[in-house]
């Protein structure tokens, strides 16, 4: 029978991977709905109210798939990692309790007059929602992440004994929840999901486009999204070279990981891409080994924030074992060549739309239909580099994945619900895959535009992220 | 480094306040709080089950429409304040009960997805299976919960008891009943009539079910003393509120039959707390005081406790002020 550690730890990768799109799908969409609402009862304008009533759609179906997979998430902590559970819960239960009082709670009470108030209530309560559902969205990251990005840094504990039982003992809360990763993590997540969510946006309005069935609501829709593409994925890309930085300092194995590094080595360059040349090079991929591209000394630079000739520590020269070093190399390398991508479609994008033919270019409306869920694809990559090449770790450097398993789990119990998980699941996208389509195919509006659709592109300062007051840069 | 605050919370409980205790009752209280308020959403989902004319069920899902999403997060809160202030003890129910649980998340899954499912497509059989799930689903989640509160009070180690299995079935029986009554304040003409008497049987079969259980559950479990004195007063309290509630739904008073709902949910969580306390695990036999968390988190969740809970009174208040009154004729669900 199948190790209850391993079928716990497929179980919560499978259960994490599918949760993580609906909050990318919620919480990239809020700062949209907020600037549509807000538009709508300032201009009076029908583009504005079909597109709140439209994306609004989208939202509550994401935000009901993603309630009821969420659930699971709090729930799989006791019932499959209830070692870690019992050591960890006065770090790590405090957060989840304020996220659900403090964010879930405000999100899923106003979204029911979002969804089903508009006609009921004033003007200034329906503003106030849309405020209130997307505050909820991005605070619920806030307590995640204060909550995960401890376990990668972990700050303000000590070690002591309960019950016989040794547990991680709550010292100093502010050093524990404002811990070094929390900030990087928060910025490179919402950015991420509202980078996923334009490029979403703009794949669906170019679709129209393409097709010739391009209403003033579809190019709207496009130029609003393309504007935000325009800032969020150079952003995204300037953050993460940063961001890199800082996980070279504080998780060196996640690093070398990262950068398939085995011997401890000084002016290490940066591979940009890497080309397997034997099958052996895709499972087990060795920078010595591997043909690259690479920029020299940028890997020492990064990890060194400035220094050529930095040294980087190698897997081999780290006394735990490592992490599946090809899984997290590999989707490093999937995320960062996608990131460029969307930098470049931006590009493209924002140089038509300067020459006037954003809607003529039928190649960069096809571009942008294929591109439509590859930003949430890019997420799902970068959290698999974070997790995945955290391991052996559960808490770094402090407790083991495999110690926190729950003691008393068979493995025939963990496999039944992994299947079971699997075949939900997947049952599950195809639904909500199904229902977005038919919200696209059946409830745009099909209505011949009424005013000259020629807007002229709107200065950045009137895109939502700065009408939501998300960092546009640093 | 140690900042002075933290060391100064980490001294003794906020104001010398008995916590451990206070938090044991917040926490059923919380249980007590989605008992009720999902309570309604489940059992409007059950009587769904009654209804055929395609107009009737789109009133039934409009009715709990703009709520459910709210009302169930308050089960995500009494699971995040399990874990907070009483880690080990969410940690080995958990477990212990791993299949349950995941019944638990399947039927919650269920439940949440019908409705919108339901609302997606208008031919016959899409709405006939999705109609069919989400009864399916309202009625086996509060199921398998009261399961797990039932193996929780009892000290249960495998996955049901005869008795854990009848206060499933209690819980069942007060949410059909929650959601009868809940449907008399927020329908009119036939629904409202037609389903009155359906939340009255219920209410019936909810106290012989919760007295069946403590009697099957009593005997086999030492730590419960039933012929205690808040254990007897908490019965009577109950059926004195299952009276004043069908005497209230037949007098049209919607509100007060609805409080009275409130009353027996919250008295059902007390019941189980008394008959815990001072155990809050027993098969672990291990008591409220030993379980809670050292005294510094401890305060931090007792402080935003205090600022949060009353917030969140807030939005509810906001949430239903926005919707009050019978469901109109042309709200539906989408």
């Amino acid at each position: 029978m199948i190790d209850p550690v391993i079928a716990s730890r497929l179980q919560f990768a499978v259960t994490t991977i599918v949760h993580i799109i609906f909050p990318v799908m919620s919480m990239g969409l809020a700062p949209f709905l907020i600037y549509f609402t807000w538009k709508e009862i300032r201009t009076d304008e029908q583009v504005y109210e079909q597109l709140r009533a439209f994306w609004t759609q989208i939202f509550a179906i994401s935000f009901v798939v993603g309630t009821v997979t969420g659930i699971v998430l709090e729930f799989e902590f006791g019932t499959n990692f209830a070692a870690f559970s019992t050591a960890a819960g006065e770090l790590f239960g405090g957060p989840l309790a304020v996220e659900g009082m403090m964010a879930f709670m405000l999100e899923a009470t106003f979204l029911g007059i979002f969804v089903f108030g508009r006609e009921r209530v004033t003007d200034r309560l329906y503003m106030l929602s849309s405020i209130f559902v997307g505050l909820g969205t991005w605070l619920s990251a806030v307590w995640i992440l204060i909550a995960n990005s401890w376990m990668q840094t972990p700050r303000g504990f000590e070690m002591a004994t309960k019950n016989g039982q040794p547990i991680v003992s709550l010292v100093d809360p502010i050093a524990a929840y404002a811990n070094p990763r929390f900030p990087w993590m928060f910025v490179h997540m919402q950015n991420a999901a509202v980078l996923s969510v334009a490029l979403f946006m703009a794949g669906v309005a170019a679709y129209f486009v393409w097709t010739d069935r391009d209403t003033q609501f579809w190019r709207k829709t496009m130029k609003i999204s393309l504007a935000v593409l325009l800032v969020t994925a150079p952003f995204q890309a300037i953050h993460g070279d940063a961001y890199g930085r800082h996980v070279a300092d504080t998780q060196p194995q996640k690093f070398a990981a990262m950068e398939a590094q085995y011997d401890t080595d000084s002016s290490v360059g940066l591979k940009l891409l890497a080309f397997p040349t034997s099958v052996s090079d895709i499972t087990d991929p060795r920078a010595e080994e591997l043909f690259v591209i690479e920029l020299p000394f940028l890997a020492s630079i990064l990890a060194s924030g400035g220094n050529p000739g930095a040294t980087i520590t190698g897997l081999n020269d780290i006394p735990t074992e490592d992490p599946p070093v090809a899984i997290v190399f590999w989707s490093f390398r999937a995320m960062v060549g996608l990131g460029m991508w969307f930098i470049l479609l931006s590009f493209w994008g924002g140089v038509r739309w300067l020459q006037g033919k954003l809607f003529e270019d039928d190649l960069l409306a096809k571009a942008l239909v294929g591109s439509s869920v590859l930003g949430i694809l890019t997420v799902e990559l970068g959290w698999i580099v974070t997790e995945v090449g955290r391991q052996p770790w559960v808490i770094d450097g402090v407790m083991k994945t495999s110690a926190g398993v729950s003691p008393n789990l068979t493995g025939t119990e963990a496999l039944a619900t992994l299947v079971g998980f699997v075949v939900v699941y997947s049952l599950l996208l195809v639904l909500y895959t199904y229902v977005v389509l038919r919200i696209i195919r059946e409830e745009a509006p099909t209505d011949p535009p009424k005013q000259a659709p020629a807007d002229p592109p709107k200065p950045a300062a009137e895109t939502p992220e700065s009408a939501e007051g998300v960092p546009s840069d640093d | 480094m140690t900042d002075p605050v933290a060391l100064s919370l980490a001294d003794g409980p906020l104001f010398g306040l008995p916590l451990d205790t206070l938090w044991f009752a917040l926490v059923f209280a919380v249980l007590g709080t989605f008992l009720f308020l999902d309570g309604f959403d489940f059992g409007v989902g059950a009587l769904f089950a009654t209804r055929d004319a395609e107009a009737e069920r789109e009133t039934l899902l409009a009715a709990i429409g703009p709520f459910w999403d709210g009302n169930e997060v308050w089960l995500v809160v009494f699971g995040g304040m399990l874990f907070a202030v009483f880690p080990s003890v969410y940690a080995a129910l958990f477990s212990r009960h791993y299949l349950l649980l995941f019944a638990i998340l399947a039927a919650l899954l269920i439940r949440g997805l019908a409705p919108e499912m339901y609302e997606q497509r208008h031919d016959d059989q899409w709405q006939t299976w999705w109609g069919r799930a989400f009864v399916v689903g309202s009625v086996t989640a509060p199921f398998f919960l009261g399961v797990f509160v039932g193996n929780w009070l009892f000290g249960v180690e495998e996955f049901a008891s005869a008795a854990s299995l009848l206060v499933g079935l209690a819980v069942v029986a007060l949410t059909i009943t929650d959601g009868a009554t809940y449907l008399g304040l927020k329908t009119r003409g036939d629904i409202r009539i037609e389903t009155r008497p359906m939340g009255h049987l219920a209410q019936a079969g909810y106290l012989l079910l919760v007295v069946a259980a403590l009697a099957v559950g009593g005997q086999s479990a030492s730590h419960v003393s039933l012929l205690s004195l808040p254990t007897l007063a908490l019965l009577a309290l109950t059926v004195l509120l299952a009276a004043a509630n069908v005497v209230a739904s037949r007098r049209d008073r919607h509100v007060l039959a609805l409080g009275a709902v409130a009353g027996q949910a919250y008295g059902l969580v007390a019941l189980v707390a008394t008959l815990l306390f001072p155990l809050i695990d027993p098969v672990a036999g291990l008591e409220v005081a030993d379980a809670i968390v050292s005294t510094l988190p401890l305060n931090l969740s007792t402080i935003a406790a205090s600022l949060l809970l009353p917030l969140v009174a807030t939005y509810f208040v906001v949430l239903y002020s926005s919707f009050s009154g019978p469901v109109e004729d042309e709200e539906s669900y989408a």
